[in-house]
């Protein structure tokens, strides 16, 4: 699988590389700047993207600007942002194309290499990977109205798994419950929401991304 | 066949041209009268107050103490009224100069400060002492207004600005007046005396009737040079940095202002300084020594017993992961990463997505303001939207973004019981102080019940740091 790497900081750069090629990632373009990044992005066109958010020459935004333009220009083209820090706001720019295939984590995420290195597959693979920390603030502000308050503790923690992208049974495992458990839990959710029900691993983590959105803009 | 058309032309233009004199010479004219109508009434309220007591001292001759008291009343009130027609007709010629030139000249009288009490109860001047507040603050406004050289400038301007208008205005009032009449006057003969007409000599009655046109042309030619010139003179006697005597005292004030802003701005650094060395000391810095030492364990144990080793690498992973935690923390409080990235609207944005009530959010800036700006009024912003959600009760927060005519206006309103209460009150000094490093202001309007609306305003230049990139315009 081709990935093209965009990183300022050499030590994380060389890392970065090292874990994917260890993993059977091939690297097909590790850039420092912006400019760079979307040139290598247009013209290699790889199975996925792992961006930093800052990047040289104004060491703003950079990255993520690249990354959307570059998803103007090829939709669906798998990006793994990541940050120092996450924001909803930037999570929600990512989100807006609501075409999968999108990724927005915390630097730190890299320290569990497995965990990394699934987010990355499942960004490539069309899949949504959500920052726990993105969630649970989508979450946080959605929870004090609108249809969230409806669900129980349970199903709240299976609805924060799932909107980061998490599988059926990855969530049965980190719940420690049955996958059958788990499918009658997302089952509620959906219900509760007012979701249709849907097989689609990517489809199913928009909707809910979709739906925490558009109830956050109501109320602010 | 373009010779009569710049003929016609030429002489549309002309009379477009006589019109437009006609029309900016009546005018004129219009404002010699009105300078010459508040140039009359200020000497002639004084004349009837300095006759009172003149008067009375006459009729006091025949009949005692009681006119004594009038004559002494006089005394008193004749340097008043100076003083306060100086001030009125002062101002009035400031409007009348801004109002047709659109030139302000600015105003600065040295406000009277404030008596103090003193432990005994006593009010104290700076000069003396009163039993009574009211005569203490008497005292500081008579000495305020004696001390005060913008106020003897404007009882100058109340004599010499009736001069000016004496000199200047009425010359061209009359001019006009004078010619307009005898010309009125010389036609009136010409029509109703025939006579006079076949009697007199033609030529005679004409030089007299150009005499008459030429002296009404004159003066208006003169009205608009006159007002022009009395505005300059206005603003000459009335302007105090043209002046130079208040100037000093507006500097000494603004050196002021600046002594005490820059030891705030001084002083709240070394906080933050100590904050963050603080912060380091007790936070990142003693976890990474923490995982070195679980590291320098975990080395001692890799051969004897693996499966303890493995539990210490993840406690040191764990480790590593709240240092990061705490120096993230820390940076956001120091400069907040959205803040940086984009700027302080889209801060905002994030601030409000982040707080615990619903914000709404309008910007309009077209361009960035200068970074410690920026950071001033995105924290003061932060500050306010806590106290909201800690203190207001309110349901919703609006928080408008301005940049208008050099000045940035932000506006935080909630729709909660209104006025602050005590421990609000710190955190509002606090962006006052953080503020006022740039010149600018808070202003809160809470009543009680109502709504808040609390006003950051402070002047500041835009502009774009952000270097245009390649893919910026795709």
């Amino acid at each position: 699988m081709r990935v093209v790497l965009a990183e300022d900081l050499y030590l994380l750069r060389e890392g970065l590389i090292r874990l994917l090629e260890a993993h059977g990632f091939t690297i097909a373009a590790a850039v420092e700047t912006g400019p760079e990044l979307l040139e290598a992005l247009l013209t290699h066109r790889p199975d996925v993207a792992v961006v930093d958010v800052r990047l040289p020459p104004t060491l703003t935004d950079e990255g993520l600007q690249a990354a959307l333009s570059a998803r103007r220009q090829i939709p669906g083209l798998p990006v793994l942002v990541l940050s120092q820090h996450v924001q909803q706001l930037y999570a929600r720019e990512l989100l807006a194309d609501g075409s999968g295939g999108i990724g927005y984590l915390l630097k730190d995420r890299v320290f569990n290499a497995d965990q990394f290195i699934d987010a990355v597959r499942r960004v490539a693979a069309g899949g949504t990977a959500m920052d726990p920390d993105v969630i649970a603030k989508l979450l946080q502000s959605n929870a004090r109205s609108g249809p969230l308050q409806r669900l129980s503790p349970r199903e709240r923690e299976v609805l924060e798994l799932m909107a980061e992208g998490c599988s059926n049974s990855a969530i049965a495992a980190r719940l420690v419950v049955s996958d059958g458990a788990v499918a009658k839990h997302i089952a509620n959710i959906f219900t509760k929401l007012g979701l249709a029900p849907a097989d689609d691993a990517n489809r199913r983590v928009l909707a809910v991304l979709a739906h925490l959105n558009g109830t956050a803009e109501q109320t602010g | 066949m373009s010779g009569p058309t710049t003929t016609t032309g030429g002489a549309q233009e002309r009379i477009e041209d006589a019109r437009r004199f006609v029309r900016g010479g009546i005018k004129a004219q219009l404002r010699c009268l009105q300078l010459v109508f508040q140039a009359a009434l200020g000497p002639a309220v004084l004349f009837f107050v300095g006759l009172v007591p003149i008067l009375a001292l006459n009729v006091g001759s025949q009949h005692g103490l009681g006119s004594l008291l009038v004559v002494a009343a006089g005394v008193v009130a004749f340097p008043a009224a100076c003083f306060w027609l100086g001030r009125r007709y002062a101002r009035r010629s400031r409007d009348l100069v801004e109002a047709w030139f659109g030139v302000r000249i600015p105003v600065a009288y040295r406000p009277a400060a404030a008596p103090q009490q003193d432990e005994r109860g006593h009010w104290w001047t700076g000069h003396s002492y009163h039993s009574r507040r009211s005569t203490a603050r008497a005292e500081l406004t008579v000495r305020s207004v004696l001390g005060d050289p913008a106020s003897w400038r404007d009882v100058l301007w109340l004599a010499a600005g009736a001069g000016a208008a004496g000199v200047l205005a009425v010359p061209c009032l009359l001019l006009t007046a004078v010619g307009a009449g005898a010309a009125v006057g010389l036609l009136e003969q010409i029509v109703d005396n025939s006579s006079y007409y076949s009697a007199g000599d033609p030529r005679e009655l004409l030089l007299q009737l150009g005499l008459c046109l030429a002296a009404v042309a004159a003066g208006l030619a003169l009205a608009p040079r006159a007002v022009r010139l009395h505005a300059d003179w206005t603003r000459r006697a009335l302007d105090p940095d043209r002046a130079g005597g208040q100037s000093k005292a507006r500097l000494t004030e603004r050196v002021q202002q600046l002594t005490e802003t820059r030891a705030d701005a001084v002083g709240d650094q070394a906080a933050e300084l100590r904050r963050i060395e603080r912060d380091l000391h007790d936070g990142a810095q003693a976890r990474l020594v923490a995982i070195g030492m679980t590291l320098g364990t975990i080395e001692h144990l890799m051969d004897s017993d693996p499966p303890a080793a493995r539990a210490l690498l993840s406690e040191a992973r764990q480790s590593s992961a709240k240092a990061l935690q705490e120096l993230r923390d820390l940076v956001r409080g120091i400069h907040p990463p959205v803040l940086a990235e984009r700027g302080l609207g889209d801060a905002v944005r994030a601030l409000a997505m982040d707080s615990a009530l619903p914000v709404d959010v309008c910007v309009s800036l077209p361009d960035r303001p200068a970074a410690p700006v920026e950071a001033a009024v995105y924290f003061s912003v932060c500050e306010l939207l806590a106290n909201a959600a800690k203190h207001s009760g309110a349901d919703q927060v609006w928080v408008d973004i301005l940049h208008r005519a050099g000045t940035l206006r932000v506006t935080v309103t909630d729709d909660g019981h209104g006025v602050a209460d005590p421990t609000r009150g710190s955190g509002l000094r606090g962006i006052e102080r953080r503020l006022g490093t740039f010149d600018g202001v808070l202003a809160i309007d809470s009543t009680s019940g109502g709504p808040t609306t609390i006003t950051l305003e402070l002047p500041c230049e835009l502009s774009s740091p952000r270097t245009s990139t390649s893919f910026a315009k795709a």
